[in-house]
């Protein structure tokens, strides 16, 4: 029942709207007729070719860099008795949650050519590091927007590693990197995996950060250019959609492919996450100093806003000419609406993602339903789609759809955008309670229900609370980025009073006395998001303790 | 999932109270910035207090899109933008109506350009054109003189230093692209833009990207539509814009779209928009464009441009709209093709180029003076004739929509670019490789 409610609404709102547009790329412009020319065609072309070569290399570095950033701070934070390990976990979120364009944005402004910190390099000692030329800046752009999908999907996994295998480890003389590398990473890896795919995949098909920095050698920047293009109707845009949603799904069927046939739970969970230990003042030291400098850097796009958001002018210096509050009075002016919008849009949009999620997962790992794979290969397809794509089709296929009671076209009501977040950022839930439940041992629910517990029950008194960290690190990942989201809700926004957030920052981002108020806008996203993000973590924590301590008083 | 179905319906409920159609909502369709359309909004509803103006900010092509694809269920009113073939793209697919002005006072022509649509469909109430603006600053602190006119921007010095956006991107570089090629002459205007581009920091994707870039000092000088440059320097940006000799004054627009649900106050709009009060809006420091009215400038600051007195302004150029419609496509594939895809090669290419002339100098040695010359006809070299371009059967490739059916074209244009850019790509090489040949020899 609930599986076959879920394909249905997968194919309502993804497969029919995304087959609608990209059937073109398999027809010949000329005819009409069904054709595969295209396709050869666009390996035909060696732009396209290295398009294709850039966008790899691209995701693959990202991936990288970001593991770079995000492993210490999830190692860190929950492997050592540390003071303000909320506060980083929350700072190491915040990237997510400023729309790429405004990173870029303020990125440029620091690191560009002629930004803050070449021109003090230049100045003392007459050196410029192109750290945002080409594909170095949308590598530097993409690691630091979304190393958090590694930070939260690695943390949920260590947390929930089971601290009888260290021990045992320990006990068998296994110490530090050594502990690290063969025992703690290779159990957390079901949170890497997922963590690391959700990276390549995203920055594989990121449109707004290439664009913003101009690199338009790359596949999704191609496929965006020519589909909205005036005039152009040439196939060769859709083309590259089908070839973006192949690559994604190639890429999470390899992510499921290396994880085949290992079995990642384990059946203690009471006395869950690895044994925390007390640093000594000199590692204490060490620590805090990488931690801040990774913080400052994945940080620097805010200061960057922030500067930016308070400057009069900000122009060829290294810092303002001045600063004011007065862009602060502007955006507060417009802000309301777009606020309230952004947060029932997205709370809603993340709910209807965790609950579809935990019911996938559920499905794919606990049942024989026939074709259950395919749920979840359907599911994550969404992160291939790319936004101007899904926009599109929603328009061709439910404008004349219209909703009873509302008499609104479904294509103009808010709704929609609802639809479209919860699509679009769904595989991201969908990961996290995927990679929650493969920790979760069968042989409890088996216990339960052994104990006369229905299916029912053993689902929602064991799974799923046992499931409760990937749920929230799903609900927050979801929420935090469907919030800034912008590609499908600029195509799917008909009434400026329905406008969420980041299109009120994207359309003051576009004229030059709006730069100010921009910035303050996205000032105001980051610190609402922010806030929402760290009060979640606060109810996750607290959770915990409240269930370790349950467990305590059991064990006595 | 009940209690989340009962949410959804009720928020619905609470939210469609506010959101449903009131009896005099009028919907624009438009790319312009808050500044704009908040002045313009606030004025028009001061004066029709029983209309509630929505403006719905949509990029132009996807503005079109969307207008497109919601035509059998139309909800918007008026599209409001800038490029002219945006409002052709509609009024070729009959998703405009035409509407009959009753302000007066308004001429036909700016510099060579009607005004309005010689068929009614859409209105022209501000001009503007294409010149080019730099950032004060940033050339004192490179030490870079001012660029005039368009020539200038080829001069070595400021290599890596000039920003444009794409003309597939954007309609107003588009006729400035081929305003220039009409001017020079197609091999010679494509020689011209590839020099200048050959100094290019960057092509951005988005019109604002230049005016941002040059704002910001990531480049020093850019090329962008005059509102842009002068709304920036109105903000306290420090910026400078001045219009070349050879520039093309074209109208921004205002069209109904076709089945307006409230055509009743669209009309209105329009009449506000080249009234005497609605043209003087466009004099706002925000805004800056250049007014249709003549007789509104006499309220414009000193030094503001005003096409309708200065001859010089536009009047070097005589544009033929057609051949221009003809090639529309093929001009902005080729730019792409060999100008925005290719920029790391091209420049490369240049940079020899400049490398080898400087170290030539004055110097009387054949071998190198020829193998210069070899290198630039390789850079300039073009994948097609003007001809070609022109023809039917070519350019037809490239469009939307073939007129007949017979019309026959050959190829699909991804082969076809396909193969441009292999040409251009090894022609690059080419041409980096013998300038580094002449400059070893001097």
């Amino acid at each position: 029942m609930v599986g076959l409610f879920i394909a249905a609404f997968l194919a309502l709102f993804l497969l029919v709207p995304v087959v609608k547009v990209i059937y073109v790329a398999f027809i010949d412009p000329a005819t009409g007729d069904f054709t595969l020319l295209n396709f050869k065609d666009f390996f035909d072309s060696s732009l396209f070719r290295e398009s294709f070569y850039n966008s790899f290399y691209v995701s693959a570095m990202s991936v990288i860099v970001a593991t770079l950033i995000a492993m210490p701070l999830a190692y860190f934070t929950t492997r050592f008795n540390f003071k303000g390990a909320a506060i980083i976990q929350t700072l190491g979120i915040i990237p997510l949650i400023m729309p790429p364009f405004v990173g870029a944005v303020a990125m440029k402004l620091l690191f560009g050519t002629n930004g803050s910190i070449n021109l003090l390099l230049e100045e003392y000692l007459g050196i410029n590091i192109p750290f945002m030329e080409g594909l170095n800046g949308v590598i530097l752009v993409q690691s630091i927007h979304y190393f958090p999908f590694i930070l939260i999907n690695l943390s949920a996994a260590l947390i929930n590693i089971d601290s009888s295998m260290e021990e045992a480890a320990q006990n068998l003389g296994t110490r530090g990197l050594r502990l690290f590398r063969k025992i703690v990473f290779p159990l957390a890896m079901p949170g890497y995996i997922a963590g690391a795919a959700l990276v390549f995949i995203k920055v594989f098909d990121d449109l707004g950060t290439p664009l913003l920095l101009d690199v338009n050698k790359m596949l999704a920047p191609q496929a965006y250019l020519r589909i909205s293009s005036i005039g152009i109707s040439d196939p060769m845009g859709y083309v590259i959609s089908v070839i973006l949603i192949a690559i994604s799904l190639f890429s999470l069927w390899a992510s499921f492919q290396a994880m085949k046939g290992r079995d990642y739970s384990s059946v203690q969970k009471g006395g869950g996450g690895l044994s925390k230990r007390d640093l000594k003042t000199g590692e204490r030291i060490m620590v805090y100093a990488v931690i801040g400098f990774i913080l400052f850097m994945v940080l620097s796009p805010h200061i960057g806003l922030l500067l930016l958001s308070f400057s009069t002018i900000w122009s060829f210096a290294v810092l303002p000419d001045g600063y004011t509050f007065a862009h602060y009075y502007t955006a507060f002016s417009s802000a309301s609406g777009y606020i309230t919008n952004t947060l029932i849009y997205a709370g809603l949009a993340a709910l209807f993602d965790v609950v579809l999620g935990v019911a996938i997962a559920y499905i794919v790992y606990r049942t024989g339903l026939i074709g259950r794979k395919w749920l979840d290969y359907g599911a994550s397809a969404a992160l291939a789609i790319p936004g101007v794509v899904l926009g599109i089709g929603y328009l061709r296929t439910f404008h004349n759809v219209e909703v009873p009671i509302v008499g609104e076209p479904l294509a103009s009501w808010w709704v929609i955008i609802v639809i479209a977040l919860t699509i679009r950022r769904f595989p991201y839930a969908l990961r996290a309670c995927v990679a929650a439940i493969q920790q979760v041992s069968v042989m409890l629910e088996e216990a339960a229900e052994n104990l006369g517990a229905n299916k029912r029950r053993s689902v929602f008194k064991i799974v799923v609370p046992l499931m409760s960290g990937g749920i929230i690190a799903g609900f927050v990942t979801s929420f935090a980025t469907a919030s800034v989201e912008l590609s499908a809700t600029i195509m799917l926004v008909a009434k400026e009073s329905d406008a969420p957030l980041a299109y009120g920052i994207y359309e003051f981002l576009q004229s030059a006395s709006g730069r100010g108020p921009g910035a303050a806008l996205g000032i105001l996203a980051v610190i609402i998001v922010g806030l929402g993000t760290y009060f979640s973590h606060r109810i996750i924590e607290r959770g915990e303790k409240k269930r370790n301590a349950a467990v305590a008083v059991n064990e006595e | 999932m009940k209690l989340v179905k009962t949410l959804i319906i009720a928020s619905s409920l609470l939210l469609s109270g506010t959101a449903l159609a009131a009896e005099g909502t009028l919907t624009i369709v438009t790319s312009y910035p808050p500044d704009t359309t908040n002045t313009f909004k606030a004025a028009f509803e001061a004066k029709h207090p029983n209309v509630k103006v929505e403006m719905l900010k949509k990029k132009t092509s996807a503005g079109i899109k969307y207008i497109k694809e919601t035509a059998e269920n139309n909800k918007s009113d008026l599209f409001w933008a800038s490029a002219p073939d945006a409002f052709e793209v509609l009024k070729g697919d009959n998703l405009l109506a035409k509407y009959d002005v009753k302000v007066s006072g308004i001429p036909d022509k700016v510099g060579s350009f009607p005004i309005n649509d010689p068929d009614g469909y859409y209105k022209g109430f501000a001009a503007s054109g294409y010149g080019i603006m730099w950032n004060t600053r940033y050339l004192k602190a490179k030490k870079l003189p001012i660029a005039r006119e368009w020539a200038d921007l080829k001069n070595p010095v400021y290599f890596g230093h000039v920003g444009m956006s794409a003309p597939s991107r954007s309609g107003t570089t588009h006729l400035t692209v081929e305003t220039l090629i009409q001017g020079l002459g197609w091999e010679q205007g494509w020689a011209e833009w590839k020099a200048i581009a050959g100094n290019f920091k960057t092509v951005t994707a988005r019109s604002f990207g230049v005016p941002d870039g040059v704002n910001s000092g990531q480049f020093g000088l850019g090329v962008v539509i005059d509102f842009f440059g002068l709304s920036s320097k109105a903000s306290g940006f420090p910026v400078e814009f001045s219009y070349p000799k050879v520039t093309t004054l074209v109208p921004a627009n205002i069209g109904l779209v076709n089945n307006a649900p409230n055509s009743e106050a669209a009309g209105e709009f329009i009449e506000f928009l080249l009234s005497t009060e609605g043209q003087e809006l466009l004099l706002n420091p925000k805004i800056m464009r250049l007014p249709v009215n003549p007789k509104t400038y006499a309220k414009a600051p000193a030094e503001f441009p005003n096409p309708f007195t200065d001859k010089t302004l536009g009047a070097e150029v005589k544009f033929d709209l057609q051949l221009s419609k003809n090639r529309y496509n093929v001009v902005n594939s080729l730019f792409d093709v060999m100008i925005t895809y290719r920029l790391d090669e091209l420049r490369a290419a240049t940079k020899s180029i400049h490398d080898a002339k400087a170290a030539l100098g004055d110097k009387d040695n054949a071998e190198a003076i020829k193998l210069i010359a070899e290198a630039e006809a390789l850079v300039n070299k073009m994948p097609i004739t003007a001809k070609q371009a022109a023809e039917e059967g070519y350019n037809g490739v490239f469009k939307t929509k073939r007129k007949k059916a017979a019309t026959k074209s050959s190829g699909r244009q991804a082969e076809i670019e396909a193969r441009w850019d292999d040409m251009v790509k090894e022609n690059y090489a080419k041409a980096t490789e013998l300038a580094q040949q002449a400059k070893s020899l001097l």
